[in-house]
This record gives structure tokens, sequence and C-alpha cells, in this order.
């Protein structure tokens, strides 16, 4: 691999490494309310297709003129998509006390769906002006220059930079507030939660939508930037690799910025190699899933009670029961 | 004794008793009046009515299944009645939920730690605590009353009377009606910076805990995690908690069940402290003699329905007992004396670690014979589920030896080491476990009584399951130990502890056993039940089974036992006589702090030979 090549990696793994970024902290944040979302997939597709639609009609009826609007509305849309769906995830889990698993797995095929369907709704021809849109969208705030430090650094879009601060800031709030506090709380023992005040199913449901509102932004990059505007079905297997790197970094958003670099880089690796075959690239892009086994393997047989899951994650909590 | 009511419009809180010319005038903290509760068709409360006073012990007592901790968690929130009123101070409340206890003052410890593991003590602490209001509309009242009244002072200043050179530190500032304004306008981000600064976990929220911690007299390290502190920790971690948020009427859900005597002391000692500063004090408990040792004033409860409330001073055990099951009982355990002693299982040098190689055995070694009841006390924990596991072929052992003397066999030796149960059994030993968790080992929760009976019998037979026999079983179960259950079809689940219980003890002595191990067969069983299954044990003894129990209530255990073996970390701290054994150099060898050598002094010349592992 030649110098520009190495750094031409560096750079696609961090660009690909905001989605798994984006995903993994709103799932860990719902992961550490007790829920395990399986819906995530669902999630970033429903945030995407919709993220997309936003952006169509906005150049349709604006052309390409105010560019705050054309990042910002987009995006407004995408979190409100997501936040929707994660209302209709908590709304079974929390009130309804359906079965996590049940309900995630639910959702990320309905999710799935339901973004080609919207997607397919549009027609083709309208991707050209995604793409118009798309590459607008990655030359704000861009740094033109041929060095290392600001191709590797500096190139990329706006999105990029907001994962990194969202993963920081969810890790503060997480871990240096009483509002984490109290939502680790929640996901490690309701009922203590419970008994002690804590409106639990409030902090459920605020987790919950908050999380898939995160997530959904990391769709909704994943085709406005990385694919550059088209729309492919590769969003679902970004969502599961998502989950996986809540469980690589152990429940830590900060953890999960290294992480969702070596994910993105695993993920790319393939295209860097040269000379290998279609079989060879296919094992090479199981590499993160094996990545992630092996932490499991590896927490578990040296598991400290700090690094575990949320205890009470995947369980309904009803305080009346008995 | 007579209740007067002073006056029409006099507040219903405040009754005045006159007793034999002294009247003592009591405050009452907290009322219940007509206090019921049903889950779905099962009333748990029926019209109860109590009253509990300011800086008294109330000791509610009562049966299992009798609706005490269901009233409790009426008072603390966690259910809401269906029908009653609360009043607390005289007025009358809406308790919705916990967080409107605590907005009364009301504290609860439930029986079950309400903890999270993986966080600090101190962080359970401060748990939920709320930000302290910020009103606005005061907050700016305050702000310009305050800048008034400096302005005046200022004009009203005679620079005459303060001389001096350090005069000007005296001096008011004048605030003009500019910077006032600006104040006030910047009032909301002075809230705002407010509720951050609470939301921020700072590095010292631990020695402001602590702080208060010691005040109380609490000697406890709050920088811990929870999964680090032992149980009587614990507990003083959630008496902190309460009293951190200011509780005055303070609940505890039988506080003592999982405490040795000299830690029930210590706890006691503390609510002794709260009551001389004015709280309330609420104990559930089945245990008499705490509720005569502790408490103020006793209610009963029988069924749901509050029976009666006394003076403790002017009752006892037995008539307590009566209210409580509504016949007389009697309290004694009969204990005969064992004869035609054998040798039935033999333990020697056992050693076992866990998953982190930590030594939970080390080197145990005793015996149980035929016909005898040999206890086992410790501290929860100290390894006893890992030694009835090891004999029951479930716990992996590093060292030592198990040997079985078949007496189907003439005595013959079996070596039981390291063999799964199904090898056990088919050895032909006779082992019968009664493990503590009862709906995870023990049982099948949401299997019904028959299929229970049918977990130790399926194997038997060809192809097709035999159904009749284990229903049979289950039949005469249900109606010798007097299980109360809609039928045997129901799922084990749904029954009360006390009922599934009966079942699991029912089964495995229905196996004919020549070792019967029971852990923990009363815990949270009432006094009734709790009888049953003593007396269970007692008949086995008499069948020459040899009975292994492992108990927690001191009392239950020198009543019982012929034998009693102490074990504290694992290891032996001594073998006592059951008949003259002390229960305080008991609660001394669970902690360790005193060891067979001299726990053999206490027992009298003609008991236990020490094994020489130790």
């Amino acid at each position: 691999m030649t110098g520009a090549m190495l750094v031409q990696f560096i750079k696609s793994a961090m660009r690909l490494s905001a989605t798994f970024l984006y995903g993994s902290t709103g799932e860990t944040i719902i992961e550490k309310g007790g829920h395990l979302n399986l819906g995530i997939p669902g999630v970033m597709s429903v945030g995407a297709a919709c993220g997309c639609i936003a952006e169509y009609y906005l150049v349709k009826s604006m052309g390409l003129s105010a560019p705050a609007l054309l990042v910002l509305i987009p995006l407004l849309v995408t979190i409100f998509a997501g936040a929707l769906m994660g209302l209709l995830y908590s709304f079974l889990t929390v009130t309804l006390r359906a079965n996590q698993n049940v309900v995630g797995l639910a959702m990320t095929t309905f999710g799935v769906g339901l973004a080609g369907y919207l997607i397919t709704k549009m027609q083709a021809q309208n991707f050209v002006i995604i793409t118009r849109a798309s590459r607008f969208f990655l030359n704000m705030f861009q740094v033109q220059s041929e060095n290392w430090f600001v191709q590797i650094f500096l190139s990329h879009g706006v999105l990029v930079y907001l994962a990194i601060i969202v993963a920081i800031v969810a890790q503060i709030i997480l871990s240096k507030t009483r509002v984490g506090l109290n939502l680790r709380a929640v996901g490690e023992n309701p009922a203590t939660a419970d008994a002690v005040g804590i409106n639990v199913t409030k902090y459920k449901y605020v987790s919950t939508c908050t999380g898939c509102a995160i997530s959904a932004i990391g769709g909704f990059f994943c085709i406005i930037d990385y694919m550059g505007g088209n729309w492919e079905y590769i969003l679902e297997g970004f969502g599961w690799l998502s989950i996986a790197l809540v469980i690589f970094s152990m429940w830590r958003p900060v953890l999960s910025i290294p992480g969702s670099f070596i994910f993105g880089g695993l993920y790319i690796l393939a295209n860097y190699i040269e000379g290998t075959t279609f079989a060879q690239m296919e094992i090479i892009n199981m590499l993160p899933y094996i990545v992630t086994v092996l932490v499991l393997i590896i927490t578990s047989i040296f598991g400290k009670k700090s690094v575990q899951p949320p205890a009470a994650l995947g369980t309904s909590y009803f305080r009346e029961e008995r | 004794m007579c209740i007067t009511w002073l006056g029409g419009n006099f507040p219903p809180n405040r009754f005045i008793f006159f007793s034999g010319g002294n009247s003592v005038e009591k405050t009452v903290a907290i009322e219940l009046r007509g206090i019921t509760k049903t889950f779905g068709d099962v009333v748990a409360n029926k019209n109860v009515d109590l009253d509990v006073y300011k800086g008294e012990i109330l000791s509610i007592l009562g049966e299992n299944g009798s609706g005490k901790t269901t009233l409790m968690n009426m008072i603390s929130g966690i259910y809401f009645p269906d029908e009653g009123h609360i009043y607390i101070n005289g007025e009358e409340v809406v308790i919705k939920s916990p967080k409107d206890a605590f907005a009364h003052k009301i504290g609860m410890i439930h029986q079950h730690f309400k903890l999270v593991d993986t966080f600090s003590a101190a962080d359970n602490i401060i748990l939920g605590e709320k930000c302290p209001k910020f009103d606005l509309k005061e907050e700016k009242e305050k702000l310009a009353e305050a800048h008034r009244a400096e302005n005046e002072a200022y004009e009203h200043y005679d620079e005459s009377e303060h001389p001096g050179p350090l005069a000007y530190m005296t001096k008011p500032k004048f605030h003009s009606e500019k910077e006032t304004k600006r104040k006030l306008a910047l009032m909301p981000l002075v809230g705002i910076g407010k509720k951050i600064k609470f939301n921020w976990l700072a590095k010292k929220r631990a020695d402001v805990v602590q702080d208060i911690a010691n005040r109380f007299g609490f000697k406890i390290d709050l920088k811990k995690k929870i999964y680090d502190l032992s149980v009587s920790e614990k507990q003083t971690v959630e008496i902190i908690k309460v009293l951190y948020r200011g509780a005055d009427i303070l609940i505890l859900d039988e506080p003592t069940a999982v405490l040795t005597p000299q830690e029930i002391d210590k706890l006691f000692d503390v609510l002794r402290n709260m009551k001389a500063a004015g709280k309330s004090i609420i104990i559930i408990t089945h245990k008499l003699n705490e509720v005569m040792a502790i408490s103020d004033r006793v209610a009963v409860l029988r069924k749901g329905e509050h029976i009666a409330t006394v003076n403790t001073s002017e009752t006892n055990e037995q008539q307590l007992t009566e209210m409580m099951v509504g016949k007389k009982v009697s309290l004694n355990i009969d204990r005969t004396e064992p004869h035609d002693v054998k040798n039935r299982l033999v333990v020697s040098g056992l050693t076992a670690l866990d998953i982190d190689g930590v030594k939970v055995l080390d080197n145990v070694s005793f015996e149980a014979r035929s016909g005898e009841i040999l206890g086992i006390a410790g501290i929860a924990g100290s390894g006893q589920r890992q030694l009835l596991e090891a004999i029951a072929g479930l716990y992996k052992i590093k060292d030592g030896a198990i040997t079985y003397f078949d007496p189907a066999k003439d005595d013959a030796p079996v070596d039981l080491r390291s063999k799964t149960p199904v090898q056990i059994r088919d050895l032909g030993v006779r082992l019968s476990f009664v493990p503590e968790d009862r709906l995870g080992m023990g049982l099948v929760g949401n299997m019904d009584l028959i299929d229970n009976m049918m977990l130790r019998s399926y194997r038997k037979g060809f192809m097709f399951l035999d159904r009749k026999s284990p229903k049979k079983l289950a039949e005469t179960i249900v109606e010798e130990l007097e299980v109360v259950t809609p039928s045997t079809h129901t799922a084990v689940r749904r029954l009360s502890g006390g009922n599934v219980q009966k079942v699991l003890v029912g089964r495995e002595i229905a196996a004919s056993p020549s070792v019967l191990m029971a852990a923990y067969p009363v815990r949270g069983l009432d006094i009734n039940s709790s009888y049953t299954i003593y007396n269970l044990l007692n008949d086995q003894k008499e069948k020459k089974v040899a009975v292994i129990f492992v108990g927690e209530d001191l009392d239950v255990l020198i009543q019982l036992c012929d034998r009693i073996m102490i074990i504290c970390g694992g290891k032996v701290t001594g073998i006592v006589d059951g008949r003259t054994a002390d229960k305080n150099k008991i609660g001394l060898m669970m902690m360790g702090q005193l060891h067979m050598d001299e726990g053999a002094a206490l027992t009298d010349s003609s008991t236990e030979v020490m094994p020489d592992g130790e």
C-alpha cells in the first residue's frame, strides 16, 4: 500500500466510521436504559429514507439557495423520523411490555421494508438531485488540501465531526451527570430506580427516542455523505454492525470512537488489498463480526463487574408485578 | 385506658392518653383508615385501620400472605390502595408513587435491597435526588428586596461611625437601577446554572454523603461498590439512604432476616437512636423475640385484616402467636434423642474454588449421621450453597472426599466425589436436596404440580411418560401437607412461598431418602408453615434419615438440631451440640472471631471429636 493509498484508506475509514458511531452511540443510550433495541437497522433505514425525501423536496422547491437549511431541515426530519420509530418501539416494549427482541427484529424488518417503499416511491431520476445536494453537503466546511493531515482530519463533511461530538457528549451525560446516573440506574435495576422516585417510564421513553434519533442520523449520513447520495440497501448490515460495536466498546460511547474507526477500517479493508478474490473479500468483510465475538469472549472471561451489560437489559419492568 | 376527643374542632391526629393518672401525649404521624387492596381475586388487605405515633417503634406482625408488605408498599407508593384513606400529620394525602412518599418523608427499606450493584454506595444514596426548587418569581422578588435594603442602608450610612482603615469592608454597596435590572434579567440564567451545577456529578459527592453517615454514627466506606459490601453493610446503606432523604417515617421490611445476632443488636441500637430522635419506625417481621425486644406496640395482621394493636409491654409471645394464627399453636419444637446413630455421609477435607479461583470451601470435614439433624449455621454466602451442591454432585470440587455409607448394602462405602447427580442416583444413593433457590433449582415455576413431581420420575418407564403416579403423589402432598392451591394443575409459580416450599419438600421426602439436605427450607415462611417443615424434618430424623439443615434463624437451629456446624468464609469454625449451644458464641463463630478449639469448650464432653482437617 502506498502512502497516498494509506491516507485514502484512513480517510475513508474515518468517514465510514461516523455511521457506526451514530448507530452505536444511539444504541448505547437505549441499552443503558435497559432496552436491547434490535431495531436499529430499521431505524437507520427509515431515518435515511425520510432525510433523503426531505432533501429532495427542499432542493426541488428551493434550488440550492439556502445552504444552512439544506443541511438542517433534512437532519431535523431524520431526527424526527428516528424519534418516531423510537416512540413506536418504546410504546410496544415499555407501555405494552412486549418482548424486546421480537419487537426489535420486527422493527428492523418493518423499517428496512418501509425505507425501501419510500425510496422506490421517489423515482430513480430524482436521485440526481440528491446526489447534487450531497455534493454540496460534502463541500461545506471542507478544507481542500493535499496535505495528509488535512486529508485525514479536516476533509470530512460536518456530520463526521458531529458524530464524535455526540459520542463525547453522550459519554459525559452518562457518566458525569445525575441524568446519566438515573438512566443507568433504570437500566441496572428499574425497581430500585422506581423506589427512589425516578420516573422509570419517562426515562425509558426519552432514552429510547433520543437513541433512535441519533442512530437515524447515522443512516442519513451514510446515504447523503458516505454514499454520495446514492441509495443502496446497505444500512441493515451497518445497523447490525452498530449494535455489535456497542458490545465491542463495552457500553462506552467514547470507546466506540476508536472502535467505529476499527470497524470502518475492517469494512473497507478488502478494497485496499490488491489481488484478493471475491471469496477472500467476503472473509475480510466478516472481520468486524469476528472481532466483536472475540471481544465478547474476552470480556466474559475476564469479566469485571464494571464492563458488563446493564443488568436489567432486555427485561420489562412493571411495578406491581408479584 | 380511655381515649378522649378534645373538643369538636380538634384535629383528629391528637389523642390524649390517660393511663393510670399519668397523661402521655402522643402525636400521630400516620393514620390509615379502611385501606383495601386486591390483586385479581386475592384480597391482600381488607379494611385496615392503623395509627403510627411519632417517636415509637411499631411492629407489624403477621404470617406470610397476611398482607404486611402489601400494606407497607401502599404507604411507600409501590402499590396504590383500591379503597381507604391515608392521613399524614392529620392531613389526607394521596400517595401514588414512591416520589409522593418521599415528599411526605416516608422511607422504606425493602426486604430485597433496592440498590444498584454496580454503583458506589454514595451514588446509590444520592440516586433520584431532586434538584432544589428554583422559583424564578420568588428569587426575583428576593433579589430586588435585598438590593432595596442595601441601598437604604447605603443612604443612612454614616462614615464617621466607622472609623479606621477597614471601614470599606462594612460599607454597604449601592446598587444602581441599571444593575438591579440587569441582575433581574439574568435571573433565569442563574436558575439554569444552578440546575446544571446540581446535575453535575462532582468528585466530592461521596464526601457529602459520607459526612452525613459519620454524623449519624455509621462506620462504613461509602466509596465502595455495592457488590463489594456485606449484607449488613448493604442494609446500612439503605438506612443512610432514607435518612439522607430526611425521612421521618421509616419502614423496615424484615430487616433482620439476613443478619447475625451481633448485627441485629447493632441494627436495633440504630433504630432506638432514631426513635429517640423522634422518628416513627415501622418494622415488619415474623420473629416474635425481636418484636418483644424492639417495639413499643405491635399491630397484628391476619389474612389481610388488622386484628389488633397492643402495647408490647402488655403482651407475650404466646398471645401474639394466637392473634397472628388465629388459633392456639405450640411454639416448641420437639427434639427427640437420636438413637442407633450411624455415619451416613462423611465429608473430609472438601475444598472447592469459585470461578475466580477463590476458595469457597476450604478443607471442610464433617459427618452426617442417620437419625440425626445436622444444622449448618453461617452468614449467607459462607459456602453453604456450594457445600450442599458439591455433595449433590452439582458443584465441582478440587480436593477432598465425600463418602456415603449405603444402608441397603450393609453400610458399604460409596465414593460420591465428582459424580453427576444422575451417576449418584444410579449408584443407588438415596440423596434428596431441597435447594435454597426453590423456583430456580428446585421446581419449574411455569409447570404445574404434577409436572414438577414428574421431574424426579420422568426417566422411569419406556417411551411414554407415566403421569398417573405423579398425579397421585401431587394429590397426596396437597392433602397431607395442606398445600393451598386451586388444583394440582396450577403453575407452581402462582403459589405462595410457603406452599411452594411444601411442594418441594414433599416431593423430596416422597423419594424416601437416606440423606436429606435442606437449604433454608423455612426462608420466607410464616410460623405455621415453618413448624410444618420442622415437623417434616423431625419425621425424617425418626425414619433414620441423615438430615442436613442449613438455617439462618439461630434460635430454630438451636432448638431443632442435634449438632450444629458453623462455617465462615468456607471454613468450618466449629461443630457444637445443639442441646448445649450458646447463641452468642455461635454468632461469633459465624463471623470467624471464635474458632472451634474455643467452640469445643462450650459443648459438653460427650459430644463431637473434631475432625483432624483443621
